[in-house]
This record gives C-alpha cells, structure tokens and sequence, in this order.
C-alpha cells in the first residue's frame, strides 16, 4: 500500500513558463495578430520616442520656461509682493496635509509606496527645476510642511475626535485671509485683480466659481426634486438651457450682458464677469451632479426624519442633504477638475490665465515659434493637476464609502 | 360639550398645508419676476442711453467681412443674415464629420482596452489620460501650432511641400489629400456604389432571416455578398475617377481636395478629445455586460466575432447610448472653440456680426436658439437610436 509521490522536484521551472520571456510570449507574441500588432506598435513608439528626445535636445530651446517662470505662475502680480504669494501656499500646504492625513486615518499606512513615489518625484523636479537657490529651497520646505501636516492629521484623527470639525473651520478662515493676502489693504499694499495671472488666476477663478455656485446649485438641485411645478419648471427650465448652451457664449454673455444688466453706474472688472459667467454656468451642472446625489438617499431617510417631528427645511438640512452632498464629492471633484480645464476658454474673453499667458509669451519676439516648449510645459502642469485630484477623488470615495 | 364639526373649516388657512403650497410658487415666481423686469429693466435704460433699440432689422443690413473659407457663395457685400448660415453651414460641416471620427476613434479605442496586448493596453490608457486630464483649448493650440503649422512650415521656400506617405501634400495653403472626380462618369460610379450598398445590406438582411428562421446555410447569399464586395471594391478604386494632388510650378499643389490648416486642426482636436471619453463609455458599456453572457454564447458555439456582434454589443449599446448623447452634444458645443483657431464657424461670424453692429441682446438671442436648436435635433435622433437597442418587454 505504498503510494509513490513523484519526486520533490527542487529545479526551477523551465524558463519558458515563468519569467520574463514567458511574460513576453504571453503578453505580446501570444498569436500571429498580436505579434504584428506588437512590432508595429512598437516601431511606431520608438521612432517617436527617438524623434521626440532628438527634437528635446538638440532643436527644442527651453530657455522659453525658465525666463518667464513668475509670468506663467502668477502673471504681473508685482515682484515685492511674492512673499504673500509663498504664505499663502505654505498655509493651503499645512490645511491641505492635515486634511489628507484626516482622511486617511483608516488606512495601514499614511505614506504608501505611490505616495512616497510622488513626493520623490515631486522633491527631484523641484531640485533640478533651474529656479533660483531659495525658490528651490522653498518648494522643498512646502513639501515637508505638507508631509509634516499631514503626519500631525493623521495622529491627531485618532487622538482628537472633533479635530475634523476645527481643520473645517480652520479652512472657512483661510479663505479670508488668501483673499486678504492676494488682494491686500488692511495694512498690505494693494494689487489689482486686473495683474493677476497664470496659474494664479487659474486656480483662483476656479477655485471661486465653483464655491459660489454651492448655493445655487443646491437650490435648483431641490427645486428640480420639489413637488411644487412652478419652482420644478423653473429650475429644469435654468439647468436644460444652461447646460444646452456653449460655455463660450455664456462668458460672452457675462462679459457683454452682463453690464447691461446691472445699473450703468456700477463698473464690474472682467474677472468678476468671468466668475459670474462660470457660476452661473457650473451652477448647472451642479445641480445636476447633487440631483444624482439626492436620488442616491432611500425614502426612509426622509421619512425617518419626518416621523421624529422634523419639518421639511430641517428634514433637508439635517438628514438628506449631508448624505446627499458626501455621496457626490468624488462627481463634484470631477466637476472641479472639468472646471478648471475650462478655464483656459478665459483667454478669448481677453485674460491672462495659464494658456493666455503663454499665448502673450510667444507673441514676445524672443520667444516667436516655441509653441511646442510652452504648451508642453502647460500641458505637463494641467495634466498633473488634474491626475493628482482625480486618483485623490478616487481615494477618497474608498474611504468615504461607509455602507457595510 | 364636544364640537364635531367638519375638520377642514377647523384649520385655519394659514396652517393648511395645501395653501402654503400655492403661495410660495407664487412668492418663487414673484421673486423671480421681480429680479428678472429689474435686470431688464436696467437693460434696456442702458441701451437707451447708448442710443439703440431692440430689433432684427440689422440682419438684413451689409455684412463687409470676409469668410476664410466657405461651403456655399458668399462675398463680403451678402446680409448678416446670410452670413450667419455660411457660419452656421461651416459649423455643421464640423460637427458631423466630428461624430464620425470620434465613434471611430473612440469604438476602437474602447476595444483596444480589452485588448491581451500589453503594448496596446497601456498605449491606450496613455491617449484616455493625456487627452481628458489636458484642456481642449490647449490640445486645439497644439493640433494647429505644433502639427499642422510644424509639418507646413518649409526651412526655405524653394523647398516642395511637405509629402504625406505619397498620397497627399501639406503647405501652408492647406492639406491637400486624393478625392474622387466631378465627371458625370465619376457621378454614376459614386450612385453605383450606393446603390450596390444598398443591394448588399439587403442581401445580408435576407441571409440573416434564412439563416434564423430555415437554418439555412446561406451559401449562395454568402457568394452574392462576396461578390458585390469586390465589384464595389473596384468600382471604389478605378471608378471614381480619383484626383491625386500633384505639385505644380512654384511648388504650389493642385489637384485633390483642399482642407484648410484650421478646419483639419479643430477636427483632430476635437475628433481625439471625444473620443477618448467615447472610448471610456464603450469599455464601461462592454464591462456591463455580465461575464455570463459571454461564456454563454462562447458555448453555443460561437466565436469571438460574432459573440460580440450577436451577444455582447446589443446589450452594452443600451448602456452606451445614453451617454453617447452627451458626448455629442459635447461635441457640437465644444466645436465653438474653433473661434480661437481661426476656423470660421457659427460662434466666430456671431462675434463678428455682434462686434460690428453692437446688437448684443438679439445676437444672444440668435446664439441660444441655435445652439439649443441643434441639442435638441442631436438628442431626439439620438432618443430614436435609443428607442431601437432598449430592451422590448412586453
């Protein structure tokens, strides 16, 4: 009754099976199709690639970043005042990494590999970056101060149960203060709004638009829900005509109607005219990305709440509307970052956000032709900006996903 | 001691509920009057002041700009009006076209993700990141400044134009690609081929219902359609009398069709841009379709082919549709973006003619019907469309 075993085997498998070659065969040669397709594909990369790190170093003049580094970031905000810019980013950088480290308080670790392959590469761009000594060491110290905070969050989440409610408090307050620091008087000198520029004007048009639209876009998105039909119709009415139109002609019309309307007394600048035009236009789609929100809540939500005695503004501001707005941040970050993209339409209303700039740099005469340099280096920061919030929102809707 | 009287006169009024209901719609909609003959009112005392009225009269006044490039005659001395229609010809011209190589680009951009090449895989997750993470604004800059300016542009103007892979030309003058003749033999051959196409879906109609309801073969069906294949195959290459540009004295090209740098710019911008988020609604659209489904069909015996075609792609199209409708009307809103290129559309003749007479409140008002217009038309076709691939239930 002896059942032979075969023997143990101690070799390693056959090359062929495991290891790279077997990848190889399995992932690129794995029939006739795929095998042409791979070398086709693959004679097609090469030769870009080549082409491409021939052009970057040989014919490509760079020289268009570095000379216009402040234009692209903050436009002609004057040069004696960019300390207020740098407080202002070392502020965002501390609430931005207590934030984080908030939100990933149920996660093993706070600095995961990917994280820690960002802030590498993060630290390494700015070390090689050819910016003046002190910016470089300013950008590394914002990045350890984000890296500290969001250490300090993290710890302080799980000591301090109401830390979250004071960094959200602790936000509604920085937002005075940046517009304090950007804008000046109460003792800073002023700047005009009409200087800004870049990136600067970038994030702050959009950062603003989309916080205004907040209360407008929650208005139609219950007036869309309501059971009463005039306020129905009216709100439908807004969101399917708005969100029919061209962005375009909406700032158009921000920037030619809008001052009809007003009493010819009043002079708006054109930022202004353009944030009114982007409110008015994200209030739209955001009602419609609460909507979805809304429709998300089951009916016994609602009629839990009634039965406990709540009226129906207290039904809505209590129990529908938190559970509403949380299930739809990852949507609303989406909005965000379509916003932001959007931005760059500013530039035919005749601003100089990030695109607009780079437009006015290669009017320069010094500059004529180095279209490819300056949109890549564009391209490169937009694409960054709106990767790192879209993998963020991704996180973030796996941490706040609470349903057991 | 106790009154039983009728519970409805109890209430007052101002604790009835039905009331309330009624009264803040009318307090909504007074507000809304309210601000609403305010902002009107304020419009048209500023217009007062700047001396103008309120009528369309203007649009039969001379136009006196130019059009780049034009579908239909147009000179300078036309009406607004007509100018306008060029603008808008211009703008469905884009658009359409747009639809096309954005379902193709985006159809095999969304299959090429379910592809087991590595290789193809991840070049294709790079075009759906790189396109929707970078502004469509700056995309149209690079197709127009960076490509086609870049492939025009000769070191030195004794150079002959830029050769693409033989079959066409690039020069500053434009994209010069073969197109068919204009004789009246081309003409016939053209209405062949439609007329053969025709012949032939309803020869694969036939064989399908053969093959569904008699279990037929459809051999001879199969022959029919070969046949008609190749017949058009040659009339397409030798029938149409094909115009290949050639290059001239002075290095200037003729022959072919000419498209403008602008118009070859905004398509590609645009034509890649949506079809990058067409390709994310194709792969969730066959994602959707239960893995059940295909391991059912691969055990009936059919192959991949056809398990897509006859399985998979009916029941993702219900997905797909819906969202599909958005994209285009994406499309056709995002192609006023052409204005920043030089692309003369419906939105750059709109600015002209609004810059030139100053009629702000009429020309937005021409804006908006035409562009909720052409939604409207995009989302009811696309209803139509949605209506055939839904679900028949009884």
């Amino acid at each position: 009754m002896t059942t032979s075993f075969p023997p143990a085997s101690t070799s390693r498998p056959p090359l062929a099976q495991i290891g790279p070659v077997a990848w190889v065969r399995k992932n690129l040669f794995n029939s006739w199709f795929n095998s042409i397709l791979t070398i086709l594909l693959g004679l097609i990369l090469g030769n870009t690639l080549v082409s491409f790190v021939r052009w970057a170093f040989s014919l490509a003049q760079w020289q268009v970043i570095p000379a216009n580094l402040p234009l692209y970031f903050v436009g002609r905000f004057p040069a004696s005042e960019y300390w207020r810019i740098w407080v202002l980013v070392a502020l965002l950088a501390a609430l931005a990494g207590q934030t984080w480290g908030i939100l990933a308080k149920t996660a093993p670790r706070l600095f995961s590999r990917p994280v820690l392959i960002g802030l590498a590469i993060a630290a390494l761009i700015a070390v090689i970056f050819p910016t003046p000594l002190p910016y470089r060491l300013l950008i590394i110290g914002i990045e350890v101060l984000v890296a500290a905070s969001a250490w300090f969050g993290w710890q302080m989440a799980s000591k301090v149960p109401s830390f979250g409610k004071w960094l959200a408090i602790a936000w509604a307050i920085a937002l005075p203060i940046a517009l304090w620091l950007l804008l000046g008087g109460f003792g800073l000198r002023p700047v005009n709004i009409n200087d800004w520029g870049g990136m600067l004007l970038t994030v702050f048009v959009s950062v603003v638009s989309i916080l205004l639209s907040f209360p407008l876009g929650i208005l139609l998105a219950l007036g869309r829900q309501s059971t009463l039909p005039v306020i129905r119709w009216l709100s439908t009415a807004y969101i399917e005509v708005v969100r029919g139109l061209p962005l375009l002609s909406i700032l158009f019309f921000a920037s030619v109607m809008v001052p009809l309307f007003i009493p010819s007394n009043i002079r708006l600048n054109l930022v202004m005219r353009a944030i009114i035009g982007l409110t008015l236009f994200t209030a739209a789609y955001l009602a419609e990305t609460i909507r979805g929100g809304l429709q998300s809540i089951p009916r016994g939500q609602t009629e839990a709440s009634r039965a406990l005695g709540l009226s129906t503004p207290l039904t809505l501001g209590l129990v529908v509307l938190p559970q509403a707005l949380k299930v739809s941040i990852p949507a609303i970050v989406g909005l965000f970052i379509s916003l932001l993209q959007d931005t760059t339409l500013l530039l035919i209303i005749g601003l100089f956000e990030l695109l607009g700039i780079s437009r006015s740099i290669l009017a320069n005469p010094q500059f004529i032709g180095r279209y490819a340099e300056a949109y890549l280096f564009i391209g490169l920061i937009f694409w960054v900006l709106c990767y790192a919030m879209s993998w963020g929102s991704r996180r973030l809707e796996q941490s706040l996903n609470t349903t057991h | 001691m106790t009154q039983s009287t009728d519970s409805s006169e109890k209430i007052p009024f101002w604790r009835d509920d039905r009331v309330w209901r009624i009264l803040i719609q009318i307090a909504v909609l007074g507000l809304v009057l309210l601000i609403g003959s305010i902002l009107v009112g304020n419009m048209f005392r500023n217009l007062a002041q700047l001396g103008r009225q309120f009528n369309f009269s203007f649009l039969q006044n001379q136009a006196g700009f130019n059009i780049g490039e034009t579908i239909v005659p147009y000179q300078t001395n036309d009406k607004y009006w007509w100018a306008l229609v060029v603008g808008f010809l211009n703008t469905l011209r884009l658009i359409l076209l747009g639809f096309v190589l954005a379902t193709a680009i985006g159809v095999l951009a969304g299959i090429a993700s379910f592809s087991d090449n590595w290789l193809l895989k991840k070049l294709n997750w790079v075009y759906v990141e790189v396109v929707r993470n970078i502004p469509l604004l700056l995309q149209l800059f690079f197709w127009i400044f960076v490509v086609f300016y870049g492939l025009a542009s000769q070191k030195s103007p004794a150079d002959p134009p830029t050769s693409l892979l033989g079959a066409g030309y690039i020069n500053k003058t434009g994209l010069y690609i073969p197109w068919p003749g204009s004789g009246v033999g081309d003409l016939l051959a053209l209405l062949g081929l439609v007329v053969g196409a025709i012949a032939a879906f309803l020869v694969w109609r036939w064989r399908m219902k053969l093959m569904e309801t008699a279990g037929a073969l459809g051999k001879t069906q199969q022959w029919m359609l070969i046949g008609l294949a190749i017949a058009g195959l040659l009339v397409f290459l030798f029938g149409l009398g094909w115009q290949m540009p050639v290059v001239g004295d002075g290095n200037s090209v003729a022959g072919g069709l000419r498209i403008s740098l602008e118009y070859a710019a905004v398509l590609a911008g645009l034509s890649f841009y949506t079809g990058a988020f067409i390709a994310e609604i194709v792969r969730a659209g066959i994602q959707s379709v239960s893995k059940g489904q295909w391991e059912a069909a691969r055990a009936l015996g059919l192959h991949t082919g056809l398990a897509m075609q006859l399985v998979v792609l009916p029941q993702a199209l219900r997905v797909i549709i819906p969202s599909l409708n958005s994209q285009y009307q994406n499309l056709a809103k995002n192609s006023t973006l052409a204005l920043a290129i030089g692309y003369p559309d419906f939105f750059s003749t709109f600015q002209t003619t609004q810059n030139q007479t100053g009629r702000a409140v009429e020309m937005i008002l021409i804006l908006m019907a035409v562009y909720l217009l052409v939604n409207l038309v995009i989302t009811t076709v696309m209803n139509q469309f949605n209506q055939a691939v839904q679900l028949k239930e009884r």
